[in-house]
């Protein structure tokens, strides 16, 4: 009888993954991936991410290049009744950056509340639990969850989540604690705020400043129209601390994310807003901004079911993203006028799904990207193929 | 089946067919200041773009950024090699000294880094300063035109006691010599056709072309100054990093120096130089050329000389080429509206160097879309900075302004065509 549990907890998971517009809870995407489903106790799967770009700004065009984006390598383990494993080892742009993505362990007292422990997802937004390429139709991740919430964002530390159900409702919570960010969150190579500068590998042997960083996430599901949700992440992020002794003030740094996904009517919606605080030395107003937003709505509507090469549920899907971000909130004192730096994009698209876990899209996508002076945007257009698929 | 097979291949000819509909074109190439001259060799391009990579890299904490600085980058600060934005004017001080001008170098000055790396404390302005002037970065297309000009030309426009009774007079920016300026006058004698042209001493000093103030002698000068004071970045020339005085003297950041390799300054100095000088815009229309006769008619041409020509050079396409820059490289007295109460080296407080205003038309594409001209970025229309002229430039002001509606404005779209 008690072999037959986790087999009963893996059939519990959803054994299918779905398009961009999942149909489980956000909270569920580490588990919600098709190699999973397939196991009783251990198992290896992983996803693999490529396409070729063509981009032309103002007129310049360095021509076509192709990439292997992402081999991602998930080990999963269901350690015992109420505990199990999961990892992601990440090869970046063939083997350019290798990562430990997550290497988390669940302990489940009740579906209400798990314990988890590890090199975690913080809970973000929608797409850092949820980052799979395979899921997403779209070749480019949306720029604020890679330019203001620094997806793909692991790190070590821990926490509980659970969820609960009531009147029609799945309500769940994820509160967690990590060493958080680090200090080149200003100072870094883009002469900018930028937050996705302060992860760095040695965070995950040591906090840099001794104060954990929480973030947490509160979301509403109701299966028949979707999930919204509502994040926040907050902590210090500059060494202040050194050998126990106060070198510098405290800096922190918050960043407060709104996501939705459902259907309405044919399409597939979704969307994240965040908006991001950070406490900048006060050698470095303005160049290096205190405030960012950006946000993103990404429609899909399924437009063909064609029935390809024997697979009856092939679907091709039409899409379109609208994104902004504004990496500097602000005026200059020094004029009054508009701090910039800001990109806005336009993406459509066309993906072609053979099965739910393999997908094949082209996009264009055409951005302008505003320097911090203001001044008249660069324009820049192409277009992407690519592939995503599990394994 | 064969549905399927069309819509892919329709889907795969998109981007194909669709690369030159869809992409953005080139601005046309007078809409511009960034860009090479015109018949450099492949492997001077190549050059020319690894110097643009330098020019545009940002510096880091650990690249050994400040500690206090003004940007980190060179393109901060010259967003399209055109006039920078005012939000990275430089700030200079000092006070009159004994003998000479105080540039209060215990203070941290001549120059303000308002801003530091984290946990280190910015500069402020002292109180015991009494002249404080705001430098607004200048474009720096077409600078190696300008370095190509040989000492001897600044010496013959030069007119110091206004001999020629015209009310400009026209003085050259002088230094006493130093071991910086020498090494980087010595550096660039090298490999030049003619070394004598360059360097020149007159009365023993060294002649000052580049800055608002022509502080510098040279383009290589200029770069490793800006390097160390815009940006706290050591090269082999200023080993020594910059240090706020109220940090404790000497205390900088951890990163090793030199900062910045001499290739890396050598290839931004060749940048500079190979930048294509700014093309005008409607240079024919008949407004703008109307406007081009009352520019000289009223005395601007005194200071702002449309034409000089370059000497021997080791880069073809500067040797002995004339231009059109609209500068004298000289100091002149503009009168006590521009006087800040700063100087540096022989100049007066009200003496600034007469600033090329080739590229001018463009200007506020690159300041965010509002024009700031003027050494401090005082004035935000050309008509604005015309009327703020004064001392050696006031006849030609006043007769700026008493000229018809119609004839301001035909001047101004000449300059707009700069």
């Amino acid at each position: 009888m008690t072999r037959l549990v986790p087999v009963a907890l893996l059939l519990s998971l959803p054994a299918v993954v779905g398009a961009q517009a999942d149909s489980t809870l956000a909270q569920e995407g580490v588990y919600d991936r098709p190699f999973i489903g397939s196991v009783s106790s251990t198992s290896i799967g992983g996803y693999v991410e490529g396409n070729t770009n063509y981009f032309v700004e103002d007129g310049v065009t360095e021509g076509f290049s192709m990439e292997l984006r992402r081999f991602n390598v998930f080990l999963f383990s269901q350690v015992s009744q109420r505990v199990r494993f999961l990892s992601e080892l990440e090869f970046e742009h063939g083997t350019e950056e290798i990562a430990l993505e997550t290497a988390l362990i669940d302990f489940q007292i009740a579906p209400s509340l798990v314990l988890r422990g590890g090199i975690i997802l913080p809970p973000l937004g929608y797409l850092n639990q949820n980052h799979d390429s395979p899921r997403w139709d779209f070749v480019e991740r949306p720029l604020v969850t890679t330019g203001i919430i620094p997806s793909t964002l692991s790190e070590v530390g821990f926490g509980v989540y659970g969820k609960f159900v009531t009147r029609g409702l799945v309500l769940s919570y994820d509160a967690y604690l990590t060493n958080g960010l680090g200090d080149a969150v200003v100072g870094n190579e883009l002469g900018r705020t930028n937050i996705p500068s302060g992860k760095g590998e040695e965070l995950f042997a040591e906090d840099n400043n001794g104060s954990p960083a929480f973030s947490g996430r509160l979301a509403a599901r109701q299966p028949s129209r979707g999930e919204i949700g509502v994040s926040y992440y907050g902590g210090y992020y500059n060494s202040f601390r050194v050998e126990g002794e106060e070198v510098d003030r405290r800096r922190w740094l918050e960043i407060l994310a709104l996501d939705a996904g459902g259907t309405v009517g044919p399409a597939e919606v979704r969307a994240e807003i965040a908006r991001a605080a950070i406490a900048i030395p006060p050698g470095m107003s303005e160049i290096f901004g205190d405030r960012q937003w950006g946000g993103y709505l990404d429609v899909l509507v399924p437009v063909w079911r064609p029935g390809l090469l024997g697979y009856a549920d092939a679907v091709v899907t039409a899409g379109l993203r609208l994104e902004r971000v504004d990496y500097n909130v602000g005026t200059f004192s020094s004029t009054g006028g508009d701090i910039g730096d800001e990109v806005t994009a336009i993406v459509p698209g066309v993906s072609l799904r053979p099965t739910s876990g393999t997908v094949f899209r082209i996009n264009y996508r055409y951005h302008w990207t505003t320097d911090m002076q203001g001044n008249e945007p660069a324009k820049r257009a192409g277009f992407q193929l690519g592939f995503a698929t599990y394994f | 089946m064969h549905r399927a097979a069309l819509f892919g291949t329709i889907l795969l000819a998109f981007p194909l067919v669709g690369c030159d509909l869809l992409t953005p074109g080139a601005p046309a190439d007078h809409d511009v200041l960034a860009g090479t001259i015109e018949g450099m060799t492949p492997s001077q391009v190549r050059q020319h773009l690894a110097g643009d990579a330098e020019f545009g890299r940002v510096f880091t904490v650990a690249d050994g950024l400040g500690p206090i600085f003004v940007a980190a980058s060179c393109e901060q600060c010259h967003a399209g090699d055109g006039k920078g934005h005012p939000v990275f004017n430089l700030r200079r001080f000092g006070r009159p000294g004994t003998s000479a001008f105080d540039p209060m170098i215990e203070f941290g000055g001549p120059q303000l880094q308002h801003r530091a790396i984290p946990g280190y404390p910015p500069e402020e302005v002292p109180v015991e300063a009494t002249g404080v002037s705001g430098f607004t970065p200048p474009a720096v297309t077409g600078l190696g035109f300008l370095d190509a000009v040989e000492d001897q030309t600044l010496i013959d426009l030069a007119d110091p006691s206004d001999e020629d009774g015209d009310g400009i007079s026209g003085r050259l920016q002088l230094h006493e010599p130093s071991e910086l300026i020498e090494t980087v006058l010595e550096l660039e004698r090298r490999g030049t056709p003619d070394p004598e042209a360059r360097g020149r001493r007159v009365g023993g000093r060294y002649i000052g072309r580049f800055g608002k103030k022509g502080l510098t002698v040279n383009l290589l000068h200029q770069t490793v100054g800006a390097y160390h004071q815009d940006m706290g970045v050591t090269s082999d020339l200023l080993p020594e990093d910059l240090f706020n005085p109220s940090a404790g003297a000497r205390a900088s950041d951890d990163a090793p120096d030199p900062e910045v390799t001499s290739a890396a300054v050598g290839n931004v100095v060749f940048y500079l130089k190979t930048l294509k000088a700014p093309a005008r815009r409607d240079a024919s229309d008949p407004e703008v050329v109307a406007g081009e006769a009352l520019f000289e008619d009223i005395g601007c041409t005194g200071c702002h000389v449309p034409t000089l020509t370059t000497g021997a050079s080791e880069i073809e396409v500067l040797d002995r080429v004339t231009f059109h820059p609209y500068t004298d490289l000289l100091l002149h007295d503009m009168g006590p509206g521009l006087d800040d109460g700063y100087t540096e080296g022989r100049a007066s407080t009200s003496e600034w160097r007469t600033p090329p205003l080739w590229g001018i038309g463009l200007a506020q594409e690159f300041q965010g879309g509002q024009g700031f001209f003027m050494h401090d970025g005082r004035a935000t229309s050309l008509a604005e900075a015309i009327e703020v002229h004064g001392g050696e430039g006031r006849a030609a002001r006043d007769a700026f302004i008493a000229l018809s509606p119609e004839e301001r404005s035909r001047l101004i779209r000449f300059l707009e065509s700069l």
